[in-house]
């Protein structure tokens, strides 16, 4: 029997390296996987690459994992959000790497890696500082930056439920970047709100295929803090 | 002299996209032009988080809070709304899909590059987000700023000192003074201007040569 759903957060961490390249859900609030983040904190693992849209807020989640000196190198496309201090202070010091990439080209750039393409060529930030060190070429007149796939060692994602074969399935805004980095990571690991039985959740309605998935974890986050 | 207020720019701008249209409005005075399209007039705004079908604000009391737009502020959907994730959500910015961005802009070159993300090559962790994607990718984008800066700076330029965001990408710009067309190889074409406002006073707050319309 395939059994994907495992009982604790710890157990769903187990075996997450020093090193690892982390891939993290969410936009903002809404679909971060807030429980797998400070169960990361537990775990232990450090020299961490965090990819993720925005650098973290406050002084918990990421942004505590930061803190604590666990995060080696952010690879971001925001990391300027209201409250993002313990980043911004990191990065001032000179003890936090920070990649900037365009939110697309992110996306894009694990998509490609899921999908077995090692680099591509996007128009996106042609002719900008984000092009500088990069390869670039002219197609039909038009100018075009080459990208490299980035692939994860873990990823952590949220959904609202899930089976025991690992399907996912998001609420409202809540798939964001989980699905493309639920298929991005050696390790996926989902936190969700609610188990399933096999065949409760509509085929059309899963987000992510069960394949992405090694490791689910139920847990009570309820809505998505958006104060 | 009767400068635009924020709201009669984005009103401006609203009252210039056609019906039909699926249009992205970045964070900031952008976000306000959807509230100014007539609710006859179907229009299809996209949220990079996912989301095409945005609604406005809910009212008290109806607050989802699983539905976030870019800014993080919670809204609603309309009735055919649909979800993606952000690899879809950008194949339609970056795929040419999206009929308009509206973009804040910190300068708008008379080429039409635009610099709206950073203020120097050393900015404290500079955040880019989506807005190179939306400038290389909308069929077309449109910058919505104040004329000058508060210190009186102008923004329209000749040539952008501040890092692009995209090159030659804007083709209209709605200022407190006046709306520009950016039309190739001619620069900056006065559309409308405010009330009160001449031409020659309209020049003297930018830095790059303005033509009328022919």
């Amino acid at each position: 029997m395939i059994n994907k759903i495992v009982a604790s957060i710890a157990e769903a961490l187990e075996g997450v390296k020093d090193g690892s390249v982390v891939l993290i859900g969410g936009f903002g609030a809404v679909g971060q996987p807030d429980a797998l983040i400070e169960g990361l904190i537990e775990q232990g693992a450090k020299d961490l690459v965090a990819v993720l849209n925005n650098a973290g807020t406050g002084r918990v989640g990421v942004a505590k994992l930061m803190e604590l000196g666990r995060v080696r190198k952010v690879v971001c496309s925001f990391p300027r959000s209201q409250g993002s201090v313990v980043f911004e202070e990191l990065y001032r010091e000179g003890r936090i790497e920070l990649e900037i990439v365009p939110q697309g080209t992110l996306a894009e750039r694990m998509r490609a890696a899921a999908a077995g393409i090692p680099a591509f060529y996007t128009a996106t930030a042609a002719g900008t500082l984000l092009e500088r060190g990069k390869e670039t070429r002219e197609f039909e007149g038009r100018r075009y930056v080459m990208e490299r796939a980035l692939k994860g060692d873990v990823a952590l994602v949220e959904a609202w439920e899930a089976d025991r074969w690992g399907n996912l399935a998001y609420r409202g805004s809540g798939g964001n970047f989980n699905p493309v980095m639920a298929t991005a990571a050696e390790l996926t690991v989902a936190q969700v709100q609610h188990l399933r039985e096999l065949g409760e959740i509509n085929p059309h309605m899963v987000g992510t295929p069960g394949i992405y998935v090694q490791r689910v974890v139920q847990v009570d986050r309820g809505p998505p803090w958006t104060g | 002299m009767q400068p635009f207020s924020r709201d009669q720019m984005a009103r401006r701008a609203a009252d210039d996209i056609p019906e039909g249209w699926c249009v992205n409005l970045g964070i900031g005075i952008p976000t306000l032009v959807a509230n100014h399209v007539p609710t006859d007039r179907e229009v299809v705004f996209h949220s990079e988080n996912g989301i095409l079908g945005m609604g406005p604000a809910p009212a008290k009391g109806r607050e989802d809070p699983w539905l976030v737009n870019a800014g993080k502020q919670l809204i609603t959907l309309v009735p055919g709304a649909s979800f993606v994730g952000h690899a879809d959500s950008f194949a339609m910015i970056r795929g040419g899909h999206i009929d308009l961005c509206v973009l804040g802009g910190f300068e708008v070159a008379e080429n039409g590059d635009l610099a709206n993300w950073a203020t120097s090559e050393n900015d404290t962790a500079p955040a880019v987000g989506g807005a190179m994607d939306l400038a290389a990718g909308a069929k077309r984008l449109w910058v919505l700023m104040e004329h000058t800066t508060k210190d009186g700076r102008p923004k329209v330029v000749e040539r952008c000192g501040y890092p692009l965001t995209g090159l030659g990408c804007v083709t209209r710009v709605y200022t407190n003074l006046a709306v520009l067309d950016v039309v190739p190889g001619r620069g900056f074409v006065v559309r409308e201007m405010a009330p009160g406002v001449d031409f020659e006073t309209l020049q003297s707050r930018s830095a790059a040569r303005l033509h009328l319309q022919a």
